[in-house]
Protein backbone atom coordinates (compact mmCIF):
# COMPACT_ATOMS: atom_id res chain seq x y z
CA UNK A 1 0.00 0.00 0.00
CA UNK A 2 1.20 3.33 -1.10
CA UNK A 3 1.97 5.81 1.61
CA UNK A 4 0.03 8.55 0.85
CA UNK A 5 -2.40 7.65 -1.95
CA UNK A 6 -5.49 8.34 -1.90
CA UNK A 7 -4.68 9.53 1.78
CA UNK A 8 -7.24 12.82 3.20
CA UNK A 9 -4.36 15.67 3.20
CA UNK A 10 -3.18 14.54 -0.37
CA UNK A 11 -6.35 13.81 -2.45
CA UNK A 12 -4.72 14.89 -6.09
CA UNK A 13 -1.45 13.27 -5.54
CA UNK A 14 -1.44 9.62 -7.67
CA UNK A 15 2.06 8.05 -5.82
CA UNK A 16 4.40 6.53 -8.76
CA UNK A 17 7.72 6.27 -9.65
CA UNK A 18 8.23 7.96 -13.19
CA UNK A 19 10.65 10.47 -14.22
CA UNK A 20 7.96 13.27 -13.84
CA UNK A 21 7.26 12.09 -9.80
CA UNK A 22 10.72 12.00 -9.23
CA UNK A 23 11.45 15.46 -10.61
CA UNK A 24 12.17 18.08 -7.52
CA UNK A 25 9.44 20.02 -6.81
CA UNK A 26 10.99 23.08 -7.63
CA UNK A 27 11.40 22.21 -10.89
CA UNK A 28 8.42 21.18 -11.17
CA UNK A 29 6.87 23.88 -10.42
CA UNK A 30 9.02 26.25 -12.77
CA UNK A 31 8.43 23.89 -15.66
CA UNK A 32 4.98 24.25 -15.05
CA UNK A 33 4.94 28.05 -15.46
CA UNK A 34 7.08 28.04 -18.29
CA UNK A 35 5.03 25.67 -20.12
CA UNK A 36 1.98 27.59 -19.41
CA UNK A 37 3.09 31.15 -19.60
CA UNK A 38 4.24 30.10 -23.02
CA UNK A 39 1.14 28.77 -24.09
CA UNK A 40 -0.52 31.64 -22.87
CA UNK A 41 1.24 34.48 -24.27
CA UNK A 42 0.56 32.94 -28.01
CA UNK A 43 -1.26 34.94 -30.49
CA UNK A 44 -5.10 32.72 -30.47
CA UNK A 45 -4.49 32.59 -34.44
CA UNK A 46 -1.11 30.58 -34.22
CA UNK A 47 -2.89 27.39 -34.24
CA UNK A 48 0.27 24.88 -34.59
CA UNK A 49 1.64 26.32 -31.02
CA UNK A 50 -1.64 25.06 -29.47
CA UNK A 51 -1.36 21.70 -31.29
CA UNK A 52 2.44 21.22 -30.25
CA UNK A 53 1.27 22.38 -26.34
CA UNK A 54 -1.23 19.66 -26.25
CA UNK A 55 1.07 16.91 -28.00
CA UNK A 56 3.22 17.96 -25.17
CA UNK A 57 0.98 18.01 -22.05
CA UNK A 58 -0.86 14.38 -23.53
CA UNK A 59 2.92 13.10 -23.67
CA UNK A 60 3.44 14.39 -19.79
CA UNK A 61 0.28 12.94 -18.92
CA UNK A 62 1.19 9.34 -20.70
CA UNK A 63 4.69 9.44 -19.28
CA UNK A 64 3.09 10.48 -15.82
CA UNK A 65 0.83 7.74 -16.05
CA UNK A 66 -1.66 9.25 -15.39
CA UNK A 67 -4.90 7.55 -16.11
CA UNK A 68 -7.26 9.13 -19.42
CA UNK A 69 -10.24 8.77 -17.18
CA UNK A 70 -8.56 10.74 -14.26
CA UNK A 71 -7.20 13.77 -16.28
CA UNK A 72 -11.10 14.16 -18.30
CA UNK A 73 -12.58 14.17 -14.38
CA UNK A 74 -10.00 16.85 -13.65
CA UNK A 75 -10.42 19.16 -16.39
CA UNK A 76 -14.12 19.28 -15.11
CA UNK A 77 -12.65 22.19 -13.43
CA UNK A 78 -12.42 24.62 -16.68
CA UNK A 79 -16.02 23.58 -17.70
CA UNK A 80 -17.22 26.78 -16.52
CA UNK A 81 -14.78 28.55 -18.54
CA UNK A 82 -15.68 26.02 -21.96
CA UNK A 83 -19.53 27.30 -21.60
CA UNK A 84 -18.56 30.78 -21.60
CA UNK A 85 -16.02 30.32 -24.97
CA UNK A 86 -19.12 28.42 -26.74
CA UNK A 87 -21.27 31.26 -25.93
CA UNK A 88 -19.14 33.93 -27.50
CA UNK A 89 -19.74 33.70 -31.24
CA UNK A 90 -23.20 33.40 -30.91
CA UNK A 91 -22.88 37.08 -28.90
CA UNK A 92 -19.86 38.40 -30.91
CA UNK A 93 -20.05 41.25 -33.24
CA UNK A 94 -18.19 41.81 -36.91
CA UNK A 95 -17.52 39.33 -39.58
CA UNK A 96 -19.74 36.25 -39.73
CA UNK A 97 -19.19 33.35 -40.91
CA UNK A 98 -21.52 30.49 -41.64
CA UNK A 99 -21.32 26.98 -39.64
CA UNK A 100 -24.03 24.65 -40.07
CA UNK A 101 -25.97 27.34 -41.48
CA UNK A 102 -25.51 29.15 -38.70
CA UNK A 103 -24.25 32.83 -38.78
CA UNK A 104 -21.45 33.42 -36.61
CA UNK A 105 -19.11 35.75 -35.05
CA UNK A 106 -15.22 35.20 -36.87
CA UNK A 107 -13.69 37.29 -33.83
CA UNK A 108 -16.07 35.09 -31.40
CA UNK A 109 -15.25 31.88 -32.86
CA UNK A 110 -11.44 32.66 -32.25
CA UNK A 111 -11.99 33.70 -29.29
CA UNK A 112 -13.84 30.98 -28.27
CA UNK A 113 -10.74 28.78 -29.52
CA UNK A 114 -8.18 30.57 -27.58
CA UNK A 115 -10.12 30.57 -24.38
CA UNK A 116 -10.94 26.81 -24.78
CA UNK A 117 -7.61 25.87 -25.97
CA UNK A 118 -5.31 27.87 -23.25
CA UNK A 119 -8.27 26.72 -20.10
CA UNK A 120 -7.76 23.52 -21.71
CA UNK A 121 -3.98 23.21 -21.66
CA UNK A 122 -3.10 25.15 -18.48
CA UNK A 123 -5.14 22.87 -17.12
CA UNK A 124 -3.96 20.04 -17.81
CA UNK A 125 -0.43 20.80 -17.03
CA UNK A 126 -1.73 22.19 -13.39
CA UNK A 127 -3.40 18.28 -13.43
CA UNK A 128 0.04 16.95 -14.17
CA UNK A 129 1.63 18.76 -11.66
CA UNK A 130 -0.96 18.17 -8.83
CA UNK A 131 -1.01 14.11 -9.69
CA UNK A 132 2.86 13.64 -9.24
CA UNK A 133 3.65 16.07 -6.59
CA UNK A 134 2.29 15.26 -3.03
CA UNK A 135 0.96 18.56 -1.16
CA UNK A 136 4.02 18.64 1.48
CA UNK A 137 6.30 18.38 -1.57
CA UNK A 138 4.81 21.51 -3.61
CA UNK A 139 4.79 23.27 -0.24
CA UNK A 140 8.87 22.64 0.06
CA UNK A 141 9.27 23.08 -3.57
CA UNK A 142 7.32 26.77 -3.09
CA UNK A 143 9.67 27.58 -0.08
CA UNK A 144 13.05 26.44 -2.27
CA UNK A 145 12.29 29.06 -4.56
CA UNK A 146 12.12 31.48 -2.00
CA UNK A 147 8.88 31.99 -1.82
CA UNK A 148 7.57 34.04 1.59
CA UNK A 149 7.10 31.96 4.41
CA UNK A 150 3.71 33.86 4.98
CA UNK A 151 2.44 32.99 1.44
CA UNK A 152 3.57 29.32 1.92
CA UNK A 153 1.79 28.89 5.21
CA UNK A 154 -1.47 30.51 3.93
CA UNK A 155 -1.64 28.30 0.83
CA UNK A 156 -1.11 25.24 3.64
CA UNK A 157 -3.92 26.36 5.70
CA UNK A 158 -6.45 26.94 2.42
CA UNK A 159 -5.13 23.44 1.51
CA UNK A 160 -6.28 21.87 5.24
CA UNK A 161 -9.25 23.95 5.74
CA UNK A 162 -10.61 23.07 2.21
CA UNK A 163 -9.79 19.31 2.95
CA UNK A 164 -11.07 19.46 6.30
CA UNK A 165 -14.43 20.97 4.85
CA UNK A 166 -14.74 18.07 2.66
CA UNK A 167 -14.17 15.73 5.47
CA UNK A 168 -16.49 17.19 7.44
CA UNK A 169 -19.25 17.59 4.38
CA UNK A 170 -18.69 13.49 3.78
CA UNK A 171 -19.42 12.89 7.97
CA UNK A 172 -22.56 15.58 8.21
CA UNK A 173 -24.09 13.87 4.92
CA UNK A 174 -23.40 10.32 6.60
CA UNK A 175 -25.05 11.87 9.92
CA UNK A 176 -28.14 12.88 7.26
CA UNK A 177 -27.89 9.57 5.48
CA UNK A 178 -28.52 7.62 8.90
CA UNK A 179 -31.51 9.81 10.22
CA UNK A 180 -33.10 8.59 6.52
CA UNK A 181 -32.48 11.80 4.70
CA UNK A 182 -30.52 10.80 1.20
CA UNK A 183 -29.21 13.19 -0.68
CA UNK A 184 -28.33 12.15 -3.87
CA UNK A 185 -26.88 15.49 -5.23
CA UNK A 186 -25.22 18.17 -3.09
CA UNK A 187 -27.46 20.72 -3.82
CA UNK A 188 -30.31 18.35 -3.10
CA UNK A 189 -29.25 18.56 0.07
CA UNK A 190 -30.82 21.66 1.50
CA UNK A 191 -30.05 21.18 5.52
CA UNK A 192 -26.41 20.68 4.53
CA UNK A 193 -26.36 24.22 2.82
CA UNK A 194 -28.45 25.88 5.98
CA UNK A 195 -25.60 24.38 7.94
CA UNK A 196 -22.90 25.61 5.64
CA UNK A 197 -21.77 28.32 8.39
CA UNK A 198 -21.95 26.26 10.95
CA UNK A 199 -19.74 23.79 8.94
CA UNK A 200 -17.30 26.27 8.10
CA UNK A 201 -16.57 27.37 12.01
CA UNK A 202 -16.25 23.52 13.15
CA UNK A 203 -13.58 23.48 9.92
CA UNK A 204 -11.79 26.22 11.12
CA UNK A 205 -11.73 25.28 14.48
CA UNK A 206 -10.19 21.78 13.70
CA UNK A 207 -8.16 23.39 11.56
CA UNK A 208 -6.76 25.74 14.48
CA UNK A 209 -5.96 22.96 17.11
CA UNK A 210 -4.55 20.68 14.52
CA UNK A 211 -2.73 24.27 13.80
CA UNK A 212 -1.88 23.94 17.17
CA UNK A 213 -0.75 20.69 17.43
CA UNK A 214 2.00 21.45 14.43
CA UNK A 215 3.22 24.81 16.56
CA UNK A 216 3.81 21.60 19.56
CA UNK A 217 5.94 19.56 17.57
CA UNK A 218 8.02 22.53 16.17
CA UNK A 219 6.12 23.74 13.21
CA UNK A 220 7.41 27.18 12.50
CA UNK A 221 5.46 27.70 9.04
CA UNK A 222 7.65 25.73 6.68
CA UNK A 223 7.33 21.97 5.90
CA UNK A 224 10.26 20.35 7.23
CA UNK A 225 11.59 18.24 4.05
CA UNK A 226 10.09 15.18 4.74
CA UNK A 227 8.80 13.76 1.63
CA UNK A 228 11.15 15.00 -1.33
CA UNK A 229 14.25 13.37 -1.97
CA UNK A 230 16.90 15.94 -2.27
CA UNK A 231 17.83 15.90 -5.86
CA UNK A 232 21.08 17.13 -7.47
CA UNK A 233 21.22 20.32 -9.77
CA UNK A 234 20.95 18.90 -13.00
CA UNK A 235 17.69 18.55 -12.91
CA UNK A 236 16.93 21.71 -14.16
CA UNK A 237 16.94 20.78 -17.37
CA UNK A 238 13.52 19.78 -17.06
CA UNK A 239 12.28 22.92 -16.79
CA UNK A 240 14.01 23.64 -20.12
CA UNK A 241 12.68 20.86 -22.07
CA UNK A 242 9.28 21.00 -20.73
CA UNK A 243 8.19 24.70 -21.86
CA UNK A 244 11.20 23.82 -25.03
CA UNK A 245 8.81 22.56 -28.28
CA UNK A 246 6.06 25.53 -27.50
CA UNK A 247 8.86 27.96 -27.48
CA UNK A 248 10.51 26.98 -30.32
CA UNK A 249 7.31 26.89 -32.48
CA UNK A 250 5.98 30.58 -30.94
CA UNK A 251 9.81 31.95 -32.07
CA UNK A 252 10.01 30.00 -35.59
CA UNK A 253 6.66 31.41 -36.17
CA UNK A 254 8.12 35.18 -35.76
CA UNK A 255 11.27 34.55 -38.30
CA UNK B 1 18.35 11.65 30.47
CA UNK B 2 17.30 14.66 32.88
CA UNK B 3 13.87 14.85 33.79
CA UNK B 4 12.12 17.87 34.61
CA UNK B 5 10.41 19.07 36.76
CA UNK B 6 7.46 21.60 36.44
CA UNK B 7 6.16 24.46 38.57
CA UNK B 8 2.92 26.30 37.63
CA UNK B 9 1.76 29.24 39.99
CA UNK B 10 -0.92 31.49 40.09
CA UNK B 11 -1.93 30.73 36.47
CA UNK B 12 -5.35 32.59 35.81
CA UNK B 13 -6.57 32.79 32.04
CA UNK B 14 -9.51 33.96 30.40
CA UNK B 15 -10.16 33.17 26.62
CA UNK B 16 -10.74 36.12 23.76
CA UNK B 17 -14.66 36.98 24.30
CA UNK B 18 -15.18 35.38 27.25
CA UNK B 19 -15.80 36.89 30.92
CA UNK B 20 -15.30 33.91 33.02
CA UNK B 21 -11.96 32.76 33.73
CA UNK B 22 -10.91 29.28 32.59
CA UNK B 23 -8.61 29.32 34.85
CA UNK B 24 -8.29 30.76 37.84
CA UNK B 25 -5.01 30.77 40.10
CA UNK B 26 -3.82 27.46 39.32
CA UNK B 27 -0.76 26.54 40.71
CA UNK B 28 0.94 23.01 40.64
CA UNK B 29 4.29 21.55 41.20
CA UNK B 30 5.39 18.31 40.27
CA UNK B 31 8.89 16.42 41.10
CA UNK B 32 11.24 15.12 38.09
CA UNK B 33 9.66 11.64 37.24
CA UNK B 34 6.21 11.96 39.12
CA UNK B 35 3.29 10.56 37.17
CA UNK B 36 0.40 12.85 38.23
CA UNK B 37 -3.16 12.25 37.56
CA UNK B 38 -5.08 15.62 36.77
CA UNK B 39 -8.72 14.79 37.76
CA UNK B 40 -12.26 17.14 37.63
CA UNK B 41 -15.42 17.77 35.98
CA UNK B 42 -15.99 19.03 32.29
CA UNK B 43 -15.08 22.66 32.01
CA UNK B 44 -13.13 22.73 34.92
CA UNK B 45 -9.85 23.94 32.95
CA UNK B 46 -7.94 20.85 32.37
CA UNK B 47 -7.49 21.22 28.56
CA UNK B 48 -6.68 25.11 29.06
CA UNK B 49 -4.06 24.03 31.35
CA UNK B 50 -2.57 21.25 29.06
CA UNK B 51 -2.37 24.01 26.52
CA UNK B 52 -0.65 26.36 28.27
CA UNK B 53 2.70 23.65 28.93
CA UNK B 54 3.24 23.85 25.22
CA UNK B 55 3.21 27.92 24.87
CA UNK B 56 0.10 27.74 22.83
CA UNK B 57 -2.30 30.32 24.52
CA UNK B 58 -0.11 33.42 25.56
CA UNK B 59 0.33 33.73 29.76
CA UNK B 60 -1.80 36.49 30.63
CA UNK B 61 -1.50 36.02 34.39
CA UNK B 62 1.17 33.69 36.73
CA UNK B 63 4.33 32.29 35.90
CA UNK B 64 4.81 28.61 34.24
CA UNK B 65 8.54 26.97 34.59
CA UNK B 66 9.72 23.94 33.03
CA UNK B 67 13.21 22.94 34.38
CA UNK B 68 15.33 25.85 34.43
CA UNK B 69 13.26 27.47 31.44
CA UNK B 70 10.95 30.01 32.41
CA UNK B 71 8.14 30.46 29.93
CA UNK B 72 8.58 32.96 27.53
CA UNK B 73 8.62 33.60 23.79
CA UNK B 74 12.47 33.18 23.47
CA UNK B 75 12.16 29.12 25.27
CA UNK B 76 8.80 28.44 23.47
CA UNK B 77 11.06 26.06 21.08
CA UNK B 78 13.27 24.51 23.39
CA UNK B 79 9.79 23.68 26.08
CA UNK B 80 8.05 22.66 23.37
CA UNK B 81 10.67 20.08 22.36
CA UNK B 82 10.78 19.73 25.99
CA UNK B 83 6.99 18.63 26.91
CA UNK B 84 5.42 16.34 24.29
CA UNK B 85 1.85 17.24 24.45
CA UNK B 86 -0.78 13.97 23.26
CA UNK B 87 -4.54 16.06 22.80
CA UNK B 88 -7.49 15.02 23.67
CA UNK B 89 -8.50 14.38 19.95
CA UNK B 90 -6.29 12.10 17.90
CA UNK B 91 -7.59 13.57 14.96
CA UNK B 92 -6.15 16.74 15.52
CA UNK B 93 -2.10 15.25 16.69
CA UNK B 94 -1.80 13.34 13.19
CA UNK B 95 -2.03 15.32 10.05
CA UNK B 96 0.64 14.49 7.56
CA UNK B 97 -0.48 11.63 5.01
CA UNK B 98 1.58 8.94 6.41
CA UNK B 99 2.57 7.43 9.85
CA UNK B 100 5.87 7.37 9.01
CA UNK B 101 5.65 11.23 7.90
CA UNK B 102 3.88 12.14 10.89
CA UNK B 103 6.39 10.70 13.30
CA UNK B 104 9.12 12.14 12.05
CA UNK B 105 7.21 15.67 12.12
CA UNK B 106 8.57 16.69 14.97
CA UNK B 107 12.15 15.20 14.97
CA UNK B 108 12.41 16.90 11.17
CA UNK B 109 11.75 20.64 12.72
CA UNK B 110 13.82 20.06 15.12
CA UNK B 111 16.71 19.23 12.84
CA UNK B 112 17.43 15.75 12.99
CA UNK B 113 18.84 15.13 9.82
CA UNK B 114 17.06 12.79 6.89
CA UNK B 115 19.43 9.95 8.04
CA UNK B 116 19.08 9.45 11.27
CA UNK B 117 15.05 9.74 11.52
CA UNK B 118 14.20 6.64 10.15
CA UNK B 119 15.55 5.01 13.35
CA UNK B 120 13.82 7.02 15.85
CA UNK B 121 10.69 6.89 14.03
CA UNK B 122 10.91 3.03 14.00
CA UNK B 123 12.20 3.32 17.95
CA UNK B 124 8.73 5.40 19.24
CA UNK B 125 6.98 3.20 16.80
CA UNK B 126 8.61 0.16 18.67
CA UNK B 127 7.76 1.55 21.92
CA UNK B 128 3.95 1.92 21.72
CA UNK B 129 3.77 -1.13 19.66
CA UNK B 130 2.94 0.25 16.87
CA UNK B 131 5.58 -0.58 14.19
CA UNK B 132 3.04 -2.33 11.49
CA UNK B 133 0.88 0.34 11.53
CA UNK B 134 3.82 2.53 9.65
CA UNK B 135 3.04 2.47 6.62
CA UNK B 136 -0.93 3.50 7.04
CA UNK B 137 -2.66 6.51 6.72
CA UNK B 138 -3.14 8.41 9.92
CA UNK B 139 -6.96 9.06 8.77
CA UNK B 140 -7.86 4.84 8.47
CA UNK B 141 -6.79 3.93 11.56
CA UNK B 142 -8.95 2.99 14.66
CA UNK B 143 -9.32 4.79 17.80
CA UNK B 144 -6.90 3.04 19.65
CA UNK B 145 -4.30 3.07 16.66
CA UNK B 146 -4.41 6.88 16.53
CA UNK B 147 -3.99 7.14 19.92
CA UNK B 148 -0.75 5.06 20.03
CA UNK B 149 1.21 6.65 17.07
CA UNK B 150 -0.15 10.11 18.47
CA UNK B 151 1.90 9.05 21.35
CA UNK B 152 4.71 8.00 19.04
CA UNK B 153 4.68 11.66 17.77
CA UNK B 154 5.88 12.96 20.58
CA UNK B 155 8.38 10.45 22.29
CA UNK B 156 9.77 11.48 18.93
CA UNK B 157 10.87 14.29 19.84
CA UNK B 158 12.48 12.88 23.13
CA UNK B 159 10.64 14.81 25.49
CA UNK B 160 11.49 15.34 29.11
CA UNK B 161 7.94 15.13 29.80
CA UNK B 162 4.68 14.03 28.60
CA UNK B 163 1.01 15.64 29.13
CA UNK B 164 -1.75 13.45 27.71
CA UNK B 165 -5.14 14.88 27.77
CA UNK B 166 -7.80 11.89 28.03
CA UNK B 167 -5.95 9.05 26.86
CA UNK B 168 -8.24 6.51 27.64
CA UNK B 169 -10.83 7.83 25.58
CA UNK B 170 -11.88 5.43 22.66
CA UNK B 171 -10.34 2.90 24.25
CA UNK B 172 -11.32 -0.81 24.70
CA UNK B 173 -10.18 -2.21 27.85
CA UNK B 174 -7.77 -4.25 26.55
CA UNK B 175 -6.14 -1.43 24.18
CA UNK B 176 -6.56 0.33 27.95
CA UNK B 177 -4.51 -1.95 29.73
CA UNK B 178 -1.86 -1.78 26.98
CA UNK B 179 -1.80 1.76 27.39
CA UNK B 180 -1.42 2.26 31.35
CA UNK B 181 1.46 -0.55 30.68
CA UNK B 182 2.80 1.44 28.17
CA UNK B 183 3.14 4.67 30.10
CA UNK B 184 4.54 3.05 33.48
CA UNK B 185 7.11 1.77 31.35
CA UNK B 186 8.68 5.15 29.98
CA UNK B 187 11.00 7.03 32.30
CA UNK B 188 9.23 10.75 31.39
CA UNK B 189 7.90 12.56 34.17
CA UNK B 190 4.24 12.65 33.17
CA UNK B 191 0.70 14.36 33.76
CA UNK B 192 -2.19 12.73 32.69
CA UNK B 193 -5.80 14.11 32.38
CA UNK B 194 -8.58 11.33 32.79
CA UNK B 195 -11.82 11.35 33.90
CA UNK B 196 -11.15 7.16 34.67
CA UNK B 197 -10.71 7.40 38.05
CA UNK B 198 -9.64 3.22 38.30
CA UNK B 199 -7.17 4.45 35.96
CA UNK B 200 -5.05 7.20 37.99
CA UNK B 201 -5.33 5.18 40.87
CA UNK B 202 -3.90 2.34 38.84
CA UNK B 203 -0.97 4.25 36.83
CA UNK B 204 -0.64 7.50 38.85
CA UNK B 205 0.68 7.50 42.60
CA UNK B 206 -0.10 11.41 43.72
CA UNK B 207 -3.84 12.92 41.88
CA UNK B 208 -4.49 16.54 42.14
CA UNK B 209 -8.39 17.54 41.41
CA UNK B 210 -9.23 20.49 39.29
CA UNK B 211 -12.10 22.78 39.59
CA UNK B 212 -13.35 26.04 38.33
CA UNK B 213 -9.79 26.55 36.93
CA UNK B 214 -7.69 25.85 40.18
CA UNK B 215 -6.43 22.75 41.95
CA UNK B 216 -8.76 21.87 44.82
CA UNK B 217 -7.28 18.77 46.22
CA UNK B 218 -3.77 17.19 46.07
CA UNK B 219 -2.86 14.09 47.40
CA UNK B 220 -2.03 10.49 47.24
CA UNK B 221 -4.39 8.84 44.37
CA UNK B 222 -5.41 6.10 46.84
CA UNK B 223 -6.79 8.95 49.47
CA UNK B 224 -8.29 11.51 46.66
CA UNK B 225 -10.82 8.58 45.45
CA UNK B 226 -11.00 7.45 49.12
CA UNK B 227 -12.74 11.13 49.82
CA UNK B 228 -16.15 10.60 48.59
CA UNK B 229 -17.54 14.03 49.74
CA UNK B 230 -14.93 15.74 47.76
CA UNK B 231 -15.44 13.19 44.95
CA UNK B 232 -19.14 14.36 44.99
CA UNK B 233 -18.35 18.22 45.39
CA UNK B 234 -16.49 17.74 41.91
CA UNK B 235 -18.91 15.74 39.96
CA UNK B 236 -16.12 12.66 39.82
CA UNK B 237 -17.67 9.35 40.31
CA UNK B 238 -16.13 5.93 41.00
CA UNK B 239 -17.25 2.64 38.55
CA UNK B 240 -20.27 1.17 40.03
CA UNK B 241 -18.50 -1.48 42.71
CA UNK B 242 -15.32 -0.09 42.30
CA UNK B 243 -13.41 0.03 45.87
CA UNK B 244 -10.39 1.72 45.76
CA UNK B 245 -8.56 0.58 49.01
CA UNK B 246 -9.29 -2.90 47.96
CA UNK B 247 -7.08 -2.38 44.58
N1 LIG C 1 -11.78 27.91 22.52
C1 LIG C 1 -12.49 28.32 23.58
N2 LIG C 1 -13.12 29.52 23.56
C2 LIG C 1 -13.84 29.94 24.60
N3 LIG C 1 -13.99 29.25 25.74
C3 LIG C 1 -13.41 28.05 25.83
C4 LIG C 1 -12.62 27.52 24.76
N4 LIG C 1 -12.16 26.31 25.12
C5 LIG C 1 -12.63 26.10 26.37
N5 LIG C 1 -13.37 27.14 26.82
C6 LIG C 1 -14.03 27.26 28.13
O1 LIG C 1 -13.04 27.22 29.13
C7 LIG C 1 -13.46 26.43 30.23
C8 LIG C 1 -12.45 25.31 30.47
O2 LIG C 1 -12.47 24.42 29.36
P1 LIG C 1 -11.47 23.20 29.19
O3 LIG C 1 -11.61 22.72 27.79
O4 LIG C 1 -10.14 23.61 29.66
O5 LIG C 1 -12.13 22.16 30.22
P2 LIG C 1 -11.74 20.64 30.48
O6 LIG C 1 -11.49 20.54 31.94
O7 LIG C 1 -10.68 20.20 29.56
O8 LIG C 1 -13.11 19.89 30.13
P3 LIG C 1 -13.34 18.42 29.53
O9 LIG C 1 -13.25 17.48 30.69
O10 LIG C 1 -14.76 18.48 29.02
O11 LIG C 1 -12.35 18.19 28.47
C9 LIG C 1 -14.86 25.94 29.88
O12 LIG C 1 -15.77 26.76 30.53
C10 LIG C 1 -14.95 26.09 28.39
O13 LIG C 1 -16.26 26.37 28.02
MG1 LIG D 1 -10.55 18.77 28.09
Amino acid sequence: MGGGHGSSVDRLHIAGNTVIHRLAPQVKIVATFAFVISVAIAPRQRVEVFAVALVCVLAFIAVARIPVRVWLARCAVILPFMTMAVLVPFVGGGEQTEVLGVSLSTDGLWAAFNIAAKALIGASASIVLAATTPVTGLLEGFARLRVPRVLISIVAFMIRYLDLLVAQLGRMRTAMVARAHDPRWLWQAKPIASSAGALFVRSYERGERVHQAMLARGYTGVMPDLVEQSRPRSDWWAAIIVPAPVVAVLVLGLL
Amino acid sequence: MSCAPLSVDGLCFTYPGEHHRALDGFGLQVVAGERVAVLGPNGSGKTTFVMHLNGLHQLQQGAITIGDLEMCDDNLAEIRRRVGAVFQDADDQLFMPSVRADVAFGPANLGVPKGDRDAIVERALTQVGAMDLIDRTPHHLSGGEKRRVAIATVLAMDPHMLVLDEPTSGLDPFGRRELADLLVSLPQTQLVVTHDLPFALQICPRSVVVSGGRVVADGPTSEVLADTALLEANRLELPYGFDPSRV
